[in-house]
């Protein structure tokens, strides 16, 4: 054979097809963009409505959000919409939800404390993890300058 | 020796008596959809979990390989099995309840070519009489344990392939009739350095094209038809290439399993079928078939392995690449 690791890669990027980068982008750009509006309504149906504050409006919109993500997880719908929507349903809070439900529901056969308990954090775990450290980063930086 | 070149040469009669095929919902609906003896309605069949789906199926292709030709266990030498999953635990499951003499094997994807190459040298080395070989894999349970959940939202790379829920059981005896087992070459692990997950085609094609070219070099024989595994598109398309290169072109008589087994573009499988039980359930039934009915006296099957592992992966280590051929002649 007249390959090797150096010129197999050029056969491998001939023969593999690309991904449909410019349809991909619009529907994130969609997709994403429904989301967020549907989080801009229900944020401001609280400030209009409930007479709640902006402040506290909030973090309101984001439990709700993430709640009708669970369930069109558990429903089995939500891998649907990503499936067309892509980057624009994994990037918004809804997508965080989606990685924190699936693992938690696929091993819910290994039990309870074994299984899903620890294995829901898989995905959004690194997630978390950075999110802490910049939030601990963010927080010193503001003790410092403040 | 029974050997030329690499290839060893099946002297006595080992015959392919009879075969069983299961598959799941998706597959049912593909091509083949009449061809096969049983499809399932959905990732389940009335079990709690998908891993417990899959070993059910390679039970039941063996218990109704085994009613359909008055087999019992007594006449039945050797059950040599394998799957996909961590400590191949659909193979040895399925043997727990079947109480037969039991070899468990793992060879990722070329399982149903390895598995069926060792029990025709058994028969011919005068190890046994009838041995029965299976495979199996299913969609879910391969899905949560070398990707993702399968509720995560996301998007399948283009060269992504689906791997098939299936099993099939294979007879293989020392009497009777039927097509029969003439040589077999195992391959060696060929690994061209590819590391993306999504492309195991690209990663297999190789070693595929390696195994073939030894088997054929080896045999001499004009085949009728040459099967891979499942390369799916991108995979068939660098084994075409490459025999092309070489001025031995392959492709007016070569498929491949990935995609007989599924219509690629309305069934939304991306580059093809891909897992032990497309090309088990590919031959077990359209194959199989085919030969009975001397539609093709002489097959090149080749059942071709990602030996990928995620932790490897993660490791940066690449992906090898292995296949297995068996000649088969009517």
């Amino acid at each position: 054979m007249k390959y090797n690791k150096d010129n197999y890669k050029k056969v491998v990027d001939e023969f593999t097809p690309k991904n449909k980068m410019l349809k991909n982008c619009i529907m994130a750009f969609i997709f994403g963009g429904v989301i967020c509006l549907i989080g801009e309504i229900i944020n401001d149906s609280f400030v209009a409505w409930l007479g709640i504050s902006d402040d506290e409006a909030s973090p309101m919109t984001s439990v709700i959000l993430v709640g009708i993500s669970a369930l069109l997880t558990g429903l089995g719908w939500y891998d649907k919409l990503g499936k067309i929507g892509g980057a624009g349903t994994v990037v918004p809070i809804t997508g965080f939800a989606n990685s924190v439900v699936s693992p938690a529901l696929e091993f819910k056969r290994e039990g309870f404390i074994l299984g899903t308990a620890a294995n829901i954090f898989k995905l959004a775990g690194p997630v978390l993890l950075f999110g802490y450290f910049s939030s601990f980063i963010a927080g010193l930086l503001s003790m410092v300058f403040k | 020796m029974k050997k030329t070149g690499k290839t060893f040469i099946i002297k006595d009669d080992v015959i392919i008596r009879d075969t069983y095929t299961i598959v799941g919902n998706k597959e049912g609906q593909g091509p083949l959809k009449n061809k096969f003896d049983m499809v399932i309605d959905d990732d389940l069949w009335g079990e709690d979990s998908w891993e417990k789906c899959e070993l059910k199926m390679q039970r039941t292709a063996v218990e109704n390989l085994k009613n359909k030709n008055n087999l019992i266990n007594d006449n039945i030498d050797l059950l040599i099995s394998g799957d996909l999953l961590n400590q191949i635990t659909s193979s040895s499951f399925a043997a727990r309840d079947l109480e037969l003499p039991y070899i468990g094997v793992y060879g990722a994807c070329s399982t149903m070519t390895l598995t069926m190459g060792l029990g025709a040298m058994l028969i011919d080395g005068g190890f046994a009489e009838n041995i029965i070989c299976v495979t199996s894999s299913h969609f879910c349970s391969a899905e949560r344990q070398y990707r993702l959940p399968l509720e995560m939202g996301g998007q399948r790379h283009m060269s992504a392939q689906w791997t098939v829920t299936g099993s099939a059981a294979i007879w293989l005896s020392n009497s009777g009739k039927g097509p029969k087992i003439k040589h077999v070459t195992f391959g060696k692990i060929v690994d061209l350095g590819v590391k993306d997950a999504n492309n195991m085609g690209a990663a297999m094609a190789p070693a595929a094209y390696d195994s073939l070219n030894q088997h054929l070099q080896d045999t001499g024989v004009d085949y009728d038809l040459i099967v891979t595994g499942d390369l799916g598109t991108i995979g068939k398309g660098i084994v075409n290439k490459m025999f092309n290169e070489e001025n031995k072109s392959i492709e007016s008589k070569y498929d491949d399993c990935g995609t007989i087994i599924f219509d690629i573009e309305k069934q939304d499988v991306h580059a093809g079928g891909s897992g032990c039980g497309c090309s088990a359930a590919v031959f077990g039934s359209f194959l199989y078939k085919k030969l009975l009915n001397n539609e093709i006296k002489k097959l090149l099957f080749t059942s071709t392995g990602a030996l990928h592992s995620p932790t490897a992966n993660l490791q940066g280590e690449s992906i090898p690449g292995i296949a297995h051929c068996l000649g088969i002649e009517v």
